[in-house]
């Protein structure tokens, strides 16, 4: 039971934080919580969320891929590319590909070639952008094909299609991480690789699957950004991937892999995209913006790191108030210093 | 006595130029605990790598439930129903009991993870080992004692339908009550028919559990014995080789 709670806690982080940053922006302008305005949150957040969600597939087995951002550019590229000549499943086809080949040649480099998948991405990460300069030699490329530009533009049921293609995504791959095999893999090999291995698990497999996974999401994520935009750029998608783990990591997902989930994610991306849109309705500098979200980053990770020492604090908070003598404090069970340990 | 459940014959493995086992002659019988003692680097790892299929033997013959076979890989080992309880024992901190005794053989319903009648089936598998000491099969790994872990490691064998379970030091970095709890709980594996080979430094526990008692000695089974028919001296004398070779033939 006080595990379970711990848990919740740990994934409610993110909730917590983001309702506390609303109340702010509530109380501080009126045109924050209209409908409009949280739709365009959603929007403006889509492509960070479908990277962070490949994100936390990887930062759970306990790798990092700093990849993505990359992939969603050079995806774009070649799909703008291909649909000049092709139809558009063709070109969706194509990009998907890409995404899934960019993640298979990063889960084998971390397996197989057993390189830290830190510097293996940092490699693709080069790799791709400059391949996406090359190929694209530089210039936007314009896409015309109604059928895709939709993907970016159209609103079904007055939603925009990005937000309903991250909610699907999440639903999805929640229940693919939450409900089957494969994803109690993935929990599994990010706290003990040695362990799962010994228990007939095939870790050199969900590690390369975690990293396709994240390459997929990374492209369909290219597809919404050169949809919205209708040009493919040659550098979509530079420094995106710092914003993905930011979200990750608020959403409450340990950099140690192991623990965490994907609704957290979505309630991280969800949250940076809450204070952009803050910062800009309170017409604060946007030089400044950089450095707020900086500050809402590194107090995710330091909430993550001590989560042991903010208990206490909690614990302190909660022994000053005035204790109803109907419920006596329950009694520290001999398990409860090593839990708190632990983390 | 009735056949063995696992037999060896004339087994040896060398690493290069060291042979770790010199043509080994050793036998475990179903619902009874067998010891295998032996100072560092008497060959004990290497017989239990040799039969979890980690490490294959060079030569000799195995022979499990009367028929001939060849442990190749771990996998082969656990379809025959031989599992390892390791020393580390091989569990995710992040996963709860349950989760940690399905590992890598889920159950699955309908494409999802089939927790209910996981947990009915982890509860029935400790409820057959008389475990009391866990609350809940629902809790996390990484709050139970060592004692706890030892407990959810063997259980998972059960679960297993294992035949043979192999358990590494079980007892080695516990205290003195959770040692007792995990030498009954071998006792009750024993008991309910499995076959269990158990690896100890400690010849107390040895004494206390043991049916049988093999001693390996650089690389050689120099006695093998019935715990009722020696004592702790003697068999402190083979594990130091100032006694040699009598009985080891029975």
């Amino acid at each position: 039971m006080k595990s379970t709670l711990l848990k919740t806690a740990r994934e409610l982080r993110a909730v917590w934080m983001l309702l506390i940053v609303s109340l702010i922006l509530f109380i501080a302008t009126p045109l924050f919580l209209t409908g409009p305005n949280l739709l365009n949150v959603l929007l403006a957040t889509s492509v960070t969320a479908l990277l962070a969600a490949g994100q936390t597939f990887v930062i759970i087995i306990g790798e990092i891929d700093l990849s993505v951002g990359a992939v969603l550019g050079i995806s774009g590229a070649v799909t703008a590319i291909t649909l000049q000549t092709q139809p558009l499943l063709i070109g969706l086809a194509v990009g998907l590909g890409v995404g899934a080949l960019a993640g298979l040649i990063n889960g084998v480099l971390v397996t197989f070639l057993r390189m830290p998948s830190f510097i293996a991405t940092l490699g693709s990460t080069s790799v791709l952008a400059g391949l996406t300069l090359f190929i694209t030699q530089g210039n936007p490329i314009r896409v015309a094909n109604e059928g895709f530009l939709a993907i970016g533009q159209s609103r079904p049921l007055d939603v925009p299609m990005p937000v309903w293609i991250v909610l699907a995504v999440v639903v999805i791959f929640g229940v693919l991480l939450a409900r089957t095999r494969f994803g109690r893999y993935v929990y599994a090999t990010g706290d003990n690789a040695e362990a799962s291995r010994l228990s007939g698990i095939k870790v050199y497999r969900v590690k390369i699957l975690a990293f396709m996974i994240s390459g997929i999401l990374a492209s369909i994520a290219g597809f919404i950004l050169t949809a919205r935009l209708g040009t493919a750029q040659p550098t979509a998608g530079t420094g995106l991937e710092l914003a993905a783990i930011a979200a990750v990591i608020i959403g409450g997902t340990s950099l140690a892999g192991g623990r965490g989930a994907l609704i957290g994610t979505f309630i991280g991306a969800i949250l940076l995209g809450v204070i952009d849109n803050g910062l800009n309705l309170l017409n604060v500098s946007p030089f400044l913006q950089g450095v707020v979200k900086g500050f809402v980053i590194l107090f995710a990770v330091f909430l993550d790191r001590n989560s042991d020492l903010m208990r206490g604090l909690w614990k302190m908070l909660g022994s000053l108030r005035p204790k109803r003598p109907a419920t006596p404090s329950t009694p520290a069970t001999p398990q409860e210093p090593e839990l708190a340990s632990r983390h | 006595m009735d056949t063995p459940l696992i037999e060896l014959v004339g087994v040896k493995k060398s690493f290069g130029p060291v042979d770790v086992l010199k043509g080994i002659d050793f036998k475990a019988y179903a619902g009874k605990v067998t010891a295998l003692v032996g100072d560092n680097g008497a060959g004990k790892s290497t017989l239990i790598k040799g039969l979890s299929g980690v490490q294959p033997f060079d030569e000799g013959t195995v022979r499990f439930d009367g028929h001939d076979v060849h442990i190749v890989n771990p996998k082969q080992a656990s379809n025959l129903g031989i599992e390892v309880v390791y020393q580390d024992l091989a569990l995710c901190e992040n996963l709860d009991i349950v989760q940690n005794m399905f590992l890598g053989r889920e159950e699955v319903a309908m494409g999802t993870l089939d927790e209910a009648a996981m947990e009915f089936a982890a509860t029935k598998a400790l409820q057959s080992l008389s475990v009391r000491t866990v609350k809940s099969v629902r809790q996390k790994v990484s709050s139970l004692s060592g004692g706890q872990r030892q407990t959810v490691a063997i259980g998972r064998t059960v679960l297993r339908n294992a035949k043979l379970v192999i358990l590494d030091e079980p007892t080695a970095a516990l205290g003195v009550a959770q040692t007792e709890q995990v030498l009954n709980l071998v006792r009750r594996l024993a008991d309910n028919g499995i076959g269990v080979i158990i690896i100890s430094h400690n010849l107390a526990d040895v004494f206390q559990v043991a049916d049988f008692i093999s001693v390996l000695y650089l690389g050689g089974m120099v006695a093998s014995l019935a715990t009722a028919d020696t004592n702790y001296n003697d068999v402190v004398g083979y594990i130091t080789g100032t006694k040699s070779l009598e009985g080891a033939a029975s």
